[in-house]
């Protein structure tokens, strides 16, 4: 089952978010980013080429032309192999874990998986992000010597930066999951975990959790 | 581990015994403890949860039969490792599982059945496997079914009482991973590395499911040994199944590597016994050894190649990992040196250098003593001390007459050492480096000793100034209490202090100028050796294996895995493929980086630029075993 929103990040671009539901312990959300423009592209070339000309008739160096081209020509596929990401894809497999993925413009993919025994739990953060406030999703992960303790913050989707109503999206289906996982685990702890997220707020690194009180209301 | 171990702790008492204690309201207590083999445990799944069973790629076109593997209760997912076909006697089965269970310490136990059809099952077929779930017990019962050609797989897991009471049966939801099993088998999990403020041994407690996957393949080599061409009861299908694979030349080399390795550790052992002898512990000699990085370099090789070609067989991967770097860094230090050797000899360099080293050191001395001359006289403007700037540059304007005497003494002798030195090229690109680095020294030898002079000059004037100045403010340092108090002075003492400071004031613009230019040529000299000793530390450091198992054989050195779920269809179960995400190469160069001699400059910005202040003498890296000057 599959089906597509659009939504927008906070710049101002469009995204589209797909959900794959395979089936009620697998979820599929792949965020795809705004392309690159030709507007954008053609700029950044004829600004190079502008001043490698310029460099040319001080210099009288046809070597300057050439070294222009492959500068362009190298920075145009390091860009895409390196920094451009095409879109990103979040699966949660219950009682397996969850799996990151940023694939680049030119095809290449990068994957982080965290098993499910070292998820804490998964929120929505807020932080300050240059001039902006935003808000940002984000998986707790557990610390190994204290159970109910929280070792590292990772965050996702952090190229796409969508927005609230976006996130939100995601915050649910994720929490449906992880409320099964929880129910269903081997654990002893898995119960003690539910009653305690509510005095999970002194472990907030800055701003607000938006956790079970939204769902509480 | 399961409900078992964990009561028994409870209850203090070391040996499994029959507990019965209020845990999660829903498990089902275990009356007999079983041993560590997991093969039944009912407590640890309850209904309604889904099963994982990690499938091998290899048997997914294998003809029906028994699933043979291992059940991890805690995460409640079966690793299957072999399928073994019909007919087979269960007898024969039982005896094999138990012979590969006291070999690999691995759990294995039949899981269920496996069924490859060609279209829908007749009814006798399915009762034939369920009446297999009664002769090997073990709960859940896992069924796996495909039907030929298609992609339509279908599971079952059945938690059974017994005969007598099916209606007690249940039946979990089951998902389907795929995994590579020679892949899995020959990858070394690198767990993400621990946070700073956490000790090292934390990590392996957070390792959890999947590292049990990997870790159960890993050790049941046992199982895989027979292929199908074996005359055996029993007929297995694994990823060796098809006959095993070698390769003559590993096996010859692995054949010859024993009597190669003792031959070459008994000649490296006379080498380092001889390089040990009383003889070079003798004074000059050892201060001399301990100074020059060539010495340091093969002293270092020569370490490595004990470790290499020591007849010990290497413990863990690790060390596996670090005899092969080692070796590969070796054998590319000396093709590099080679390549070097036959560059000089093609080119006729060598008698190219000797006849230029000579005209070069003139010209150095020249250039000197041009600047020796210019501080003499009114050196960018600013007015010297006449006396002490005669007395200094005539001082350093002789050391430089001794020295172009001593190298023209040397000349004639240049052409043979030289051609001796290259030579030594060919024990390695590094070992030609650090002579180079130590022909730079000594060539601008007079260069440090001037440095020295005006440094050791600069600090006691320095020194001198510092103290008189207190006087002058009727201070002094109290060495007891090391701080400054104050003090009463005589007035001759005063008299005489102050003549002496502004005696050394205004003498300090000519010390402190010859000093600024003497720091800075030596500080030039520096960089150059330091440059020199960045390469060699690279080339010695460098995990050219490492890198070139993670280039042409990536499963071999996996970060973790990835999943991908494969083909969907509403009522069948869930599919996913297990791949393996492979190390990025700057935690290789991190994880498996040699050690090297460790010769780095140990100042930070701040403490150098005081020790210039000072005119404290700076030695930018110190080698093992120095002494301070």
């Amino acid at each position: 089952m599959e089906d597509e929103q659009s939504f927008s990040d906070i710049c101002g671009g469009r995204l589209a978010l797909q959900r794959r539901f395979y089936s009620p312990s697998c979820l599929e959300f792949c965020l795809s980013c705004p392309r690159i423009t030709l507007r954008s592209l053609t700029a950044v070339t004829c600004t190079v080429w502008l001043a490698a000309y310029g460099l040319f008739t001080l210099c009288e160096n046809t070597m300057i032309l050439s070294a222009a081209i492959f500068i362009t020509l190298l920075g145009l596929l390091g860009y895409l192999h390196f920094v451009k990401i095409d879109h990103e894809t979040l699966l949660i497999i219950d009682s397996l874990g969850i799996q990151m993925t940023s694939s680049y413009a030119s095809g290449k993919e990068s994957t982080t998986f965290i098993e499910m025994g070292q998820v804490n739990d998964v929120v929505i953060n807020e932080a300050i992000y240059m001039q902006k406030v935003i808000y940002y999703l984000c998986i707790l992960l557990k610390d190994p010597v204290e159970p109910h303790g929280i070792s590292q913050v990772v965050p996702l989707f952090q190229s796409a930066k969508p927005r609230l109503d976006c996130l939100i999206e995601v915050y649910r289906s994720c929490q449906d999951i992880l409320a099964h996982q929880k129910a269903t685990s081997t654990s002893p702890e898995g119960g003690d975990k539910i009653i305690s997220a509510s005095n999970r707020r002194s472990h907030s690194g800055m701003g607000a959790y938006w956790h079970r009180q939204e769902d509480k209301r | 581990m399961g409900l078992v171990s964990r009561g028994a702790a409870e209850a203090g008492r070391g040996a499994a015994s029959a507990v019965d204690r209020p845990g999660p309201p829903d498990a089902v207590p275990n009356p007999t403890p079983t041993p560590p083999a997991e093969g039944a445990d009912p407590g640890s799944s309850r209904p309604g949860m889904v099963l994982k069973a990690f499938f091998p790629t290899c048997c997914a076109s294998a003809d029906s039969g028994l699933l043979v593997g291992r059940w991890v209760p805690e995460q409640s997912s079966a690793v299957v490792l072999a399928v073994v076909h019909f007919p087979f006697i269960p007898i024969q089965v039982k005896e094999l599982l138990a012979q590969v269970q006291q070999a690999s310490q691995v759990g294995v136990t039949v899981l269920g059945t496996w069924c490859h059809r060609r279209q829908e099952p007749e009814e006798s077929l399915g009762h034939f496997l369920e009446g297999l779930g009664a002769i090997f017990s073990h709960r859940p019962w896992f069924q796996l079914c495909r039907e030929r050609g298609s992609k339509s797989w279908s599971c079952k897991a059945t938690h059974w009482q017994g005969p007598a009471s099916p209606a007690a049966s249940g039946e979990d939801q089951v998902m389907l991973i795929f995994y590579d099993q020679r892949k899995v088998l020959l990858s070394q999990l690198h767990p993400p590395t621990a946070l700073p403020d956490r000790q090292a041994g934390d990590t392996t407690a957070s390792a959890g499911g999947l590292a049990a996957v990997f870790d159960t393949v890993a050790r049941s080599e046992a199982l895989f040994q027979s292929d199908r061409f074996d005359e055996g009861p029993v007929r297995l299908s694994h990823w060796q199944s098809e006959g095993m694979e070698a390769s003559i030349l590993v096996e010859l080399a692995k054949w010859a590597a024993g009597p190669v390795c003792l031959f070459l550790a008994c000649l490296l052992s006379l080498i380092s016994a001889a390089s040990a002898c009383r003889v070079f512990k003798l004074w000059p000699l050892s201060f001399i050894w301990s100074k020059l990085s060539t010495c340091e370099q093969l002293r270092h090789r020569l370490e490595q190649l004990t470790l290499i070609f020591s007849t010990r067989k290497a413990e863990s991967p690790a060390q596996l990992m670090r005899k092969a770097n080692m070796l590969v860094s070796v054998l590319l230090d000396v093709a590099l040196g080679l390549m070097l050797l036959s560059w000089l000899h093609r080119k006729d360099l060598i008698g190219q250098l000797a006849d230029a080293l000579i005209p070069v050191a003139d010209r150095v001395a020249e250039e000197l003593q041009h600047l020796l001359q210019w501080l003499m006289g009114a050196p960018a403007g600013l007015k010297m001390n006449r006396a002490l700037d005669q007395v200094l540059g005539r001082f350093f304007l002789y050391h430089i007459h001794l020295w172009i005497s001593y190298i023209h003494l040397m000349s004639p002798f240049i052409e043979r050492i030289l051609w001796h030195v290259g030579l030594s090229a060919c024990l390695g690109l590094t070992v030609a480096l650090s002579i180079l680095s130590d022909i730079i020294a000594l060539l601008t030898f007079h260069i440090y000793c001037f440095y020295v002079y005006g440094a050791r000059l600069y600090c006691l004037k320095i020194h001198g100034l510092s103290s008189l100045w207190r006087l002058f403010r009727g201070k002094k340092w109290n060495v007891l209490r090391q701080r400054v108090d104050s003090c009463s002075y005589d007035l001759d003492q005063l008299f005489i202090g102050t003549l002496l400071f502004t005696i050394l004031v205004f003498l300090l613009p000519t010390t402190a100028l010859y000093y600024l230019v003497f720091t800075l040529l030596r500080l030039l000299v520096v960089a150059v050796q330091g440059l020199i000793h960045l390469l060699v530390d690279l080339i010695n450091s460098l995990p050219l294996y490492s890198l070139g198992l993670r280039l042409c054989r990536p499963y071999r050195l996996a970060a973790g895995v990835k999943f991908r779920v494969l083909e969907h269809e509403t009522g069948r179960p869930l599919r996913l493929l297990m791949q393996i995400n492979p190390l990025p190469y700057s935690r290789v160069v991190h994880t498996y980086r040699l050690p090297t001699c460790g010769c780095h400059p140990k100042h930070s910005w701040g403490s150098l630029c005081r020790k210039l202040f000072f005119g404290e003498l700076i030695y930018p890296w110190r080698q093992r075993g120095n002494k301070q000057d």
